[in-house]
């Protein structure tokens, strides 16, 4: 233990960039999968095509594969660069496999909460005259949040975990269980301490986002 | 009272399937005019008074509002709708917003009136309903009574041309119907137009100006109410009538 708390400043880093990835793309796992949503439950048959498409063909791709086309297609054989260094050029291209693929789980677990919200609610919006598009931001999508702030929990903490693909998947990307296997590979860290003492990381980081989702959930809960 | 025609339905038909809702539906509600729409269940009632705003769409036949033809989708139908009150059986109210912002919000996204105006108007009405000191609540925290009065007040709130109401008490404990009828009375009497989808019959002879009787998704009788009740000319209307008015 005392081999792995001397490296205790490796530890800290590399789950700080746990937490960018993690907070990166949920915030624009978040954004895409509003708009794939608002896609798949709209009028137009085209855009709910798009969207389901979308969502059937990446949620059904193992997140390896998602990012491993990004790190080793799109980065490494066609040379589309987002960033000057290498490190930050891998980290953007695993912000964008890793919202690429959580939008997808974000916009099943919205549109499982718009389907709990009864369709008077939308009948009276339109009765008032509201356009689909305000429906939707002012009486939808609002109840369906509510109602997934749960679910939201659970997928926000797959997605913090799932962040430790992003170094085994061509990418190489600099993240805490990168950082683990480092020290392993420099033989600087003893395998069992080390082990448990990331895994502890990774709950501390886990845990809270629980408790603080259920408790969001219990708070802005829509009473009917 | 004026005759300007201001719902008319045209030889309006609808199916559910196999299943022929509504047959050649003729029906004119004048301006002012309070319309009474009653029949068995099943009769196509509140389908009728549904594709009035296109909550439901029809298959075939006209339904023009004060000279124009409802439009199928888009904004010429949101523009619609916002002249067009609607009261619906299970109140609807928005679950997460209180209840003044239930009032505002129409006036103030749709009408796009400011915050201050549409709270003023808000007030006004809820006071009207006497709803007034619940304003800051939930729907939940509300009796289905208090709820409904909201809806109505909801529905004012757009200054509609028309009002439908479905079934507007039909949810509703007995105790709290009445508070919801008076305040139906009094609109009807300050010449609001009103067509009202109800089993409450005597609503329909105190505040109609005309009852129309479905039946198997056809408008069977139409007449006023002292007529219709005292002297309904249909086997239809004479069977349904022997059947609510004994018990």
């Amino acid at each position: 233990m005392e081999a792995f708390l001397s490296n205790i400043d490796r530890v800290v880093d590399g789950f700080s960039w746990t937490v960018r990835l993690t907070l990166l793309s949920a915030f624009f796992s978040f954004i895409l999968g509003i708009l794939l949503t608002a896609m798949r439950v709209s009028p137009v048959p085209l855009l709910r095509g798009l969207s389901t498409a979308y969502i059937e063909g990446i949620r059904s791709t193992p997140l390896t594969l998602v990012l491993l086309f990004c790190g080793l297609g799109l980065n490494s054989a066609l040379g589309v660069s987002l960033a000057d260094s290498v490190a930050l050029d891998v980290f953007w291209w695993a912000v964008i496999g890793l919202s690429a693929y959580t939008s997808c789980f974000v916009s099943e677990t919205l549109r499982s909460g718009i389907n709990t919200i009864p369709l008077g609610q939308v009948e009276a919006a339109r009765s008032l005259g509201l356009t689909f598009t305000q429906n939707l931001r002012l009486i939808v999508v609002p109840q369906a949040l509510r109602t997934v702030v749960g679910p939201l929990g659970s997928v926000l903490i797959a997605l913090t975990k799932n962040t430790t693909v992003a170094s085994v998947a061509g990418l190489g990307v600099q993240e805490a269980s990168r950082e683990m296997k480092l020290m392993f590979d420099q033989g600087i860290a003893p395998v069992l301490p080390t082990f448990v003492g990331f895994a502890i990381g990774f709950l501390i980081l886990t845990l809270p986002m629980g408790y603080f989702f259920g408790w969001l959930s219990k708070r802005v809960a829509v009473v009917r | 009272m004026t005759s300007t025609p201001l719902v008319v339905l045209e030889n309006v038909n609808k199916h559910f399937g196999d299943l022929h809702v509504l047959r050649d539906i003729d029906m004119t509600v004048n301006s002012g005019e309070v319309v009474v729409v009653i029949g068995p269940s099943g009769s196509g009632k509140s389908t009728l008074c549904r594709t009035i705003n296109r909550l439901e769409t029809v298959d075939s036949g006209t339904i023009s509002l004060d000279g124009q033809p409802l439009p199928a989708e888009g904004r010429g139908l949101a523009k619609l709708r916002s002249d067009v009150g609607m009261v619906f059986q299970s109140f609807n109210l928005f679950a997460h917003k209180t209840v003044l912002q239930n009032v505002t919000l129409g006036p103030m996204k749709v009408l796009k009136q400011t915050k201050a105006q549409a709270e003023a108007r808000g007030m006004e009405l809820l006071d009207r309903v006497q709803i007034g000191n619940q304003a800051n609540k939930y729907p939940a925290q509300l009796s289905g009574g208090q709820q409904q009065r909201v809806a109505i007040a909801r529905a004012l709130a757009m200054n509609p041309k028309v009002l439908l109401f479905d079934e507007p008490t039909s949810a509703l404990d007995p105790e709290m119907v009445q508070e919801v009828l008076d305040v139906m009375t009094d609109l009807a009497n300050e010449g609001m137009t009103m067509v009202v989808v109800t089993h409450e019959m005597g609503f329909a002879r105190r505040a109609a100006n005309r009852v129309v009787f479905m039946a198997d998704g056809q408008i069977v009788e139409e007449n006023t109410p002292d007529e219709f009740f005292t002297t309904p000319r249909s086997e239809r209307a004479k069977d349904f009538l022997s059947k609510i008015l004994t018990h």
